[in-house]
């Protein structure tokens, strides 16, 4: 009785076992199809290497925090852009902090964005920068998507008793 | 005592020979007006093992980075973002500057245009960084401090 007992504890084991290791390569691969992809870039390895026992959840806290002022940021531009006289150098001011922020977390999709909405706001061509606001807020809720979805993967792996490993490089 | 926009982070452990040649204190001024910026900077600063103690304090502009200096702070390393509201990176490096701050005044910005990186330097820089900043770049910062020490 107890031999069968531990034979069926042991296959319990395994089988949870080998969920966790499915969840844990799910996650690995979904990770690297964000670095394939050109979502993320190295800076985003940076932001993981920071985190620590002493901030166990640094990079879900940057992350969020760039979720909540890009909103901000993109509704300005809207707002900016949508003004009679547009102000080029107010869109260029916050096109400009976007670019920084976005770069900051490793966003590589949106910083590019960025890059390109910069040069339409330097020949003050409105329509032009209107395109790239919206491929700006398509890249940012791609992002932001992933990204939710990433830590959905994460917080199910902890939750099954894995530890989310630090991926050195991109596999790419 | 400890203002809300100061952070004291404690160096590594290390032994006791090397502790006798690290630092007591590395203080790192973070100016950006932007607080995902400011946080990833903050964080990478304070991972710096070169001290026993790294402090970092943050400024959103030009002002407040300049009222700090005038209300007595000191710092070894200044972060500076080029593109700062009410005070720009340019405008206070040169006011720091003519005030004799001799701290290294690192620039930090998104832009790519050399022009505009030298016009940055000239205002009393010792190096400007392209964004984003990493821990190499910092640390590479703290080995050239450390150089003229």
């Amino acid at each position: 009785m107890r031999a069968s007992l531990e034979g069926e504890k042991q296959q319990t084991d395994q089988s949870m076992d080998g969920g966790l290791m499915q969840m844990q390569r799910r996650l690995a691969e979904y990770r690297n199809a964000l670095f394939k992809e050109g979502i993320l870039d190295s800076q985003y390895l940076q932001l993981q290497e920071l985190q620590d026992e002493s901030n166990p959840d640094f990079v879900v806290e940057v992350v969020s925090l760039f979720f909540t002022d890009s909103e901000k940021l993109l509704n300005d531009l809207s707002r900016d852009l949508a003004q009679q006289n547009v102000d080029f150098k107010r869109v260029d001011a916050h096109v400009h902090q976007l670019k920084g922020s976005s770069s900051s977390i490793g966003a590589e999709k949106v910083k590019n964005a960025c890059i390109v909405f910069r040069n339409f706001c330097q020949e003050k061509n409105i329509p032009g920068c209107l395109r790239c606001l919206q491929q700006i807020k398509q890249e940012f809720l791609l992002v932001k998507s992933k990204l939710e979805t990433l830590f959905k993967l994460e917080q199910q792996v902890v939750a099954a008793g894995g530890s989310i490993p630090t991926v050195q490089q991109p596999i790419l | 005592m400890v203002s809300p926009s100061m952070r004291i982070d404690e160096g590594c452990d290390l032994d006791s020979d090397n502790s006798v040649l690290m630092r007591e204190k590395l203080a790192v001024l973070i100016v950006d007006d932007d607080a995902v910026v400011r946080k990833v900077h903050e964080k990478l600063a304070s991972q710096l093992k070169v001290a026993k103690q790294v402090q970092t304090e943050t400024a959103t502009n030009g002002k407040e980075a300049l009222d700090l200096h005038l209300s007595g702070s000191s710092f070894d390393i200044i972060l500076m973002e080029m593109d700062l509201p009410i005070m720009d990176g340019p405008e206070v490096t040169k006011e720091l500057r003519a005030m004799g701050v001799k701290s290294m005044i690192v620039g930090v910005t998104s832009r790519d245009s050399q022009v505009e990186k030298t016009a940055f330097m000239v205002a009393g820089l010792d190096e400007c960084l392209e964004k984003p900043l990493t821990a190499d770049k910092i640390s590479s910062l703290v080995e050239t401090l450390e150089k003229k020490k």
